[in-house]
């Protein structure tokens, strides 16, 4: 049994970290080891609850109580568990490559980044670990803060006004959807506090629920439901290490997180399901994987196409949770983790380029298979399991979220995914075709080989673990198969 | 009686007779030492109060003995003492803080008579929040204006004496718009004690004279606590004072005419003037608003921080307006609270401000760029102060938004357009904050240095210190919001 009291040290060790990395700033050696060893130490302590989530233990530690019935408190279930399991163990291999990114580009500012890095990281873990409404929203504010500085983190006008872009949309459809949401809610149920099968039925009724859910999902900018999507390709002027933190350890995993353990935990699932106002929220999330896929087939920049990418597959996540059968939740929730690992791969792979050659755009890369051979091979593992093929992670949640479109009937879902796997493969596999046999394009500069060590360390982890991930999920499906318990198949 | 029973009375004693003898110190440190004592030993006067009144209430206080309503009063509740520790707290973090831009902001000849005056200031601004009687509200309202005038208008900046020049004209037509209301009620009741006045308003109610007391009371002390329109005085007056003064007034000045405000027309009014209460709230709810949108979105414009700031202290009063203008208990609740936090960020904020222009001597936005690469301490702390502004859970400022929304939400067929407005001006807040966040960051200074260059340590640390106050506060907010409960109390006592 492990003590509650660890709860909070969850979310003190990056903090700390954070200091320790500010007083050693001017050894950058020891900075990078504080940012590790924290890392390492994080993840272990989040890891060493998975056996006792599993098994059902949901321990909850109360923080302090500021306003009268609204407390800032920390919990673990499923969803929190696997969202910190992921965000921490991807911090480990996102600061070994920041090692090589940050040193092979020669950046300015590192401690600047480091300290940002695992203060969005403690932001992060609060978000998962949110027992309540208020809570999330505390740490969703400081996650949205904390990685401002990272998208910034250039800091010439250009990379100012699209990290305006990021910081404006984020904060204003926080402030002005999801804090209204969340006071809806306390107004109407007394209550934010997250609680298996929902706070919300006999409360509010009706067009009500579609509207309250409209704020919830727009208000929520991370998780990049069209219209609200436009900040995602503005924060590519970010590093690549920042791409990846904001694609696949944190930002827009914490936005359709967030959407989820609302869905499931304030709206309850049989709730919604019942609920006609509701029904929208399906075709906002088809019109955006959609649409998102045909725009990221007009992309001629790599980082802009991945980041097109990402809008379509969160809303994967979102459909998945509105389908609200269970396998479908579980589906949701899996390809959380699954799109993690696809995504951090194929960030690195372009970082890889970036720092090894210099190229963003695609036509570069034709012909780059034969100079960078890891490289390259880690990037058509991530883009085949974007398309969901087997062997990779993409295939699990896809088909876990496809069996619960058919459980339910529901053909809408059913051709968005057929759809976008079409779309999805037009984009992707013309750029493997190009890389691996056509001769590369007039006038560009070939000379170049593979990319700096820790950065090849850390994309083949990611790119292994997207096929370990199609072999040895389940532990994972264990545990998220508790949110849906209580439901009827 | 003991030593105890005197606290109240102590209170404006203590700055007031302090005051001529900070002016026969020759010496411009020991004037400024002498001053920050006596502001501190008022701050901890304050918190002695405070803890009174949590504990079960302070006695009320006759002054020599006389009993009221003959005598002269002093009273304090809830928000006696919240105004109080505000008062005392934001002159005592001005003084502190102020040390170093005030040796260059005052002659060191005329220093002693500068921090005289704001002993005086000080005392006239105790002097009102313990007050039991109207007329003597007056007489503190005038000695602290007086005293402000001379504080505004002490520093180096010329510009500074056309804009005190406007606030006198305006603040002596608000207390002379004040003094002619409480004249007429004496006229009618005879009386100047707020209880006795309470009990005997009823027996000439409706009364055409009490009507138009109570419109003059209004309208003069909404002059005086610059609620939008009649703000004009105020962004001039903030910008042009010296730094340290800036950090006194914003924090608490226009604060403890509300005070007033609601002490007159919750205390006085509510019980016994019929439909005073929507007449009120039909006044001071759309000038409010108005002010909580158009100042902030004034204050996006400005190029100067310090106006900038001062602008959206004018929509930060319209909050408390709205807020006090419900006429609910939870409204009222929200009011307190936002007194109080406003007070700790806008306080914070100036501190910072008056920090960085020890460094680069301008408070021209454009001069400022980089200032937070070249300051990063101070600029951390500006930017948590900030967020507070804006209301970011975790911060004071969320306290106070969370218990105003919750308020104008209970409104009847305006919840929502209400909820829209403070939304749309939270988000106003944060354009003009990351206008000057930006550029304090990653802009290029005037002149191309970007080497470090931080103000000295111990005043870094009370920066830190009140920064950190506001997430405190946002965490642990029991203390304010045990005294706007007990306000709320005594406000609409008679009407629960």
């Amino acid at each position: 049994m492990m003590a509650t009291s660890t709860l909070p040290i969850i979310l003190a060790l990056p903090l700390l970290g954070a200091i320790g990395i500010a007083f050693t700033g001017r050894w950058p050696n020891l900075r990078e080891a504080i940012s590790l060893l924290t890392a390492v130490t994080l993840a272990v302590l989040v890891f060493s609850w998975f056996p006792e989530v599993s098994d059902g233990a949901r321990p909850r530690f109360l923080l302090s109580e500021p306003l009268p019935g609204l407390v800032l408190a920390l919990s673990l279930e499923p969803l929190g568990m696997m969202f910190a399991c992921i965000a921490s163990f991807l911090w480990i291999i996102n600061t070994i490559y920041s090692i090589g990114y940050m040193r092979g580009n020669n950046e300015k500012h590192q401690t600047r980044f480091y300290i940002c890095f695992a203060l969005a990281i403690a932001a992060a873990m609060g978000i998962a670990l949110a027992d309540n409404l208020f809570t999330l929203f505390l740490f969703y504010e400081l996650l949205t803060l904390s990685t401002y500085p990272l998208v910034a983190h250039k800091g010439d006008a250009k990379t100012i006004a699209s990290a305006r872009v990021y910081l404006g949309v984020l904060l204003a459809t926080s402030i002005g959807l999801l804090l209204p949401a969340i006071i809806w809610t306390w107004v109407a149920t007394g209550t934010t506090t997250f609680t298996l099968g929902g706070i919300i039925e006999g409360k509010l009724a009706g067009p009500a629920v579609g509207l309250l859910l409209g704020l919830f999902v727009f208000g929520i900018g991370k998780a990049a439901v069209m219209p609200v999507h436009r900040w995602l390709p503005a924060a590519m002027v970010a590093p690549t290490p920042v791409s990846a933190l904001l694609h696949a350890v944190a930002v827009v995993k914490a936005g359709v997180f967030s959407i989820t353990k609302i869905i499931i935990y304030i709206f309850g699932v049989d709730f919604l399901f019942n609920e006609p106002s509701a029904q929208w929220l399906q075709f906002a999330a088809a019109f955006t994987i959609i649409t998102a896929s045909i725009i990221a087939l007009y992309q001629t920049n790599l980082k802009r196409m991945l980041a097109y990418s990402t809008i379509g597959q969160l809303s994967y996540v979102i459909m998945a949770t509105v389908i609200l059968k269970p396998l479908a939740e579980v589906g949701a929730a899996v390809h959380i983790a699954a799109h993690a690992f696809g995504k951090i791969t194929l960030f690195f792979a372009a970082g890889a380029i970036y720092t090894a050659a210099h190229k963003t755009e695609l036509w570069q890369l034709a012909g780059i298979g034969r100079r960078m051979p890891i490289t390259m091979a880690a990037f058509t593992i991530g883009a085949l399991s974007m398309i969901g093929v087997p062997p990779t992670a993409g295939f699990v949640s896809k088909w876990f979220i496809l069996a619960g479109a058919f459980q339910a009937e529901n053909y809408i879902a059913i051709f968005t995914i057929i759809g976008s796997t079409v779309l999805n493969a037009m984009y992707f596999l013309p750029i493997i075709y190009f890389a691996w046999l056509a001769p590369p394009a007039d006038g560009v500069d070939m000379n170049h080989g593979e990319a700096p060590k820790a950065i090849l360390l850390a994309l083949s982890v990611t790119a292994t673990l997207t096929i370990v991930f199609f072999f040895f999920n389940q532990p994972l499906l264990d545990l998220e198969s508790q949110l849906v318990e209580s439901l009827p198949l | 009686m003991n030593l105890a029973d005197h606290l109240p009375a102590l209170q404006v004693a203590l700055p007031l007779l302090t005051a001529p003898l900070v002016i026969l110190l020759r010496n411009g440190f020991l004037a400024w030492l002498a001053a920050l004592v006596a502001s501190l030993a008022s701050f901890g006067l304050a918190i002695l109060l405070t803890q009174a009144v949590l504990a079960g209430g302070v006695p009320e206080y006759a002054v020599g003995g006389w009993q009221p309503p003959f005598g002269i009063s002093l009273n304090i509740d809830g928000l006696s003492a919240l105004m109080l520790l505000l008062v005392t707290g934001a002159s005592s973090l001005g003084l502190a803080g102020g040390r170093l831009s005030l040796r260059r902001d005052i002659d060191n000849r005329r220093a002693p008579m500068f921090y005289g005056a704001w002993l005086i200031a000080l005392a006239g601004l105790c002097g009102i929040a313990v007050a039991g009687d109207a007329f003597n509200v007056f007489v503190f309202m005038e000695i602290s204006s007086l005293a402000t005038y001379i504080l505004i208008a002490a520093g180096r900046d010329r510009r500074a004496l056309s804009a005190v020049f406007k606030y006198l004209i305006i603040g002596t037509i608000g207390a002379t718009f004040y003094l002619i209301g409480v004249g007429f009620i004496y006229m009618m009741t005879g009386t100047l004690n707020f209880e006795d006045m309470a009990l005997r308003l009823g027996e000439v109610i409706e009364t055409r004279p009490v009507i138009i007391a109570a419109g003059f009371i209004t309208i003069g002390l909404a002059l005086k606590a610059a609620i939008f329109p009649l703000h004009i005085w105020l962004p001039r007056a903030y910008t042009y004072a010296p730094n340290a003064v800036t950090v006194f007034i914003a924090a608490c000045s226009t604060k403890v005419s509300i005070y007033v405000l609601l002490r007159f027309n919750y205390g006085v009014f509510h019980g016994n003037l019929l439909g005073h209460s929507d007449l009120f709230s039909v006044f001071i709810v759309p000038l409010a608003l108005s002010g909580i949108l158009l100042a902030s979105a004034i204050a996006i414009y400005q190029g100067n921080i310090k106006k900038l700031l001062a602008f959206s202290s004018v929509a930060q009063i319209g909050y408390i307006a709205l807020a006090a203008g419900l006429a609910t208990q939870a409204g009222l609740m929200a009011a307190q609270l936002h007194m109080f936090n406003h007070a700790l960020a806008k306080g914070t904020l100036f501190l910072c401000v008056s920090a960085f222009v020890l460094t680069s001597r301008s408070t021209r936005i454009s001069n400022l760029a980089g200032i937070g690469r070249r300051m990063p301490w101070t600029m951390g702390a500006f930017v948590i102060a900030g967020l507070s502004l804006i209301g970011v859970p975790g911060t004071a400022g969320f306290v106070s938004k969370w218990y105003l929304v919750v308020a104008v939400m209970s409104v009847p067929g305006w919840g929502i357009p209400l909820v829209i407005a403070i939304v749309i001006s939270s988000l106003l807040a944060v354009v003009y904050l990351w206008k000057f966040v930006e550029t304090a960051y990653y802009g290029t200074p005037p002149d191309g240095d970007v080497s470090a260059m931080e103000v000295p340590l111990p005043l870094r640390a009370l920066i830190w210190f009140a920064a950190l106050a506001n997430i405190y506060f946002g965490l642990a907010p029991q203390l304010p919001i045990a005294l706007a409960e007990s306000g709320t109390g005594t406000l609409l006592g008679g009407l629960l």
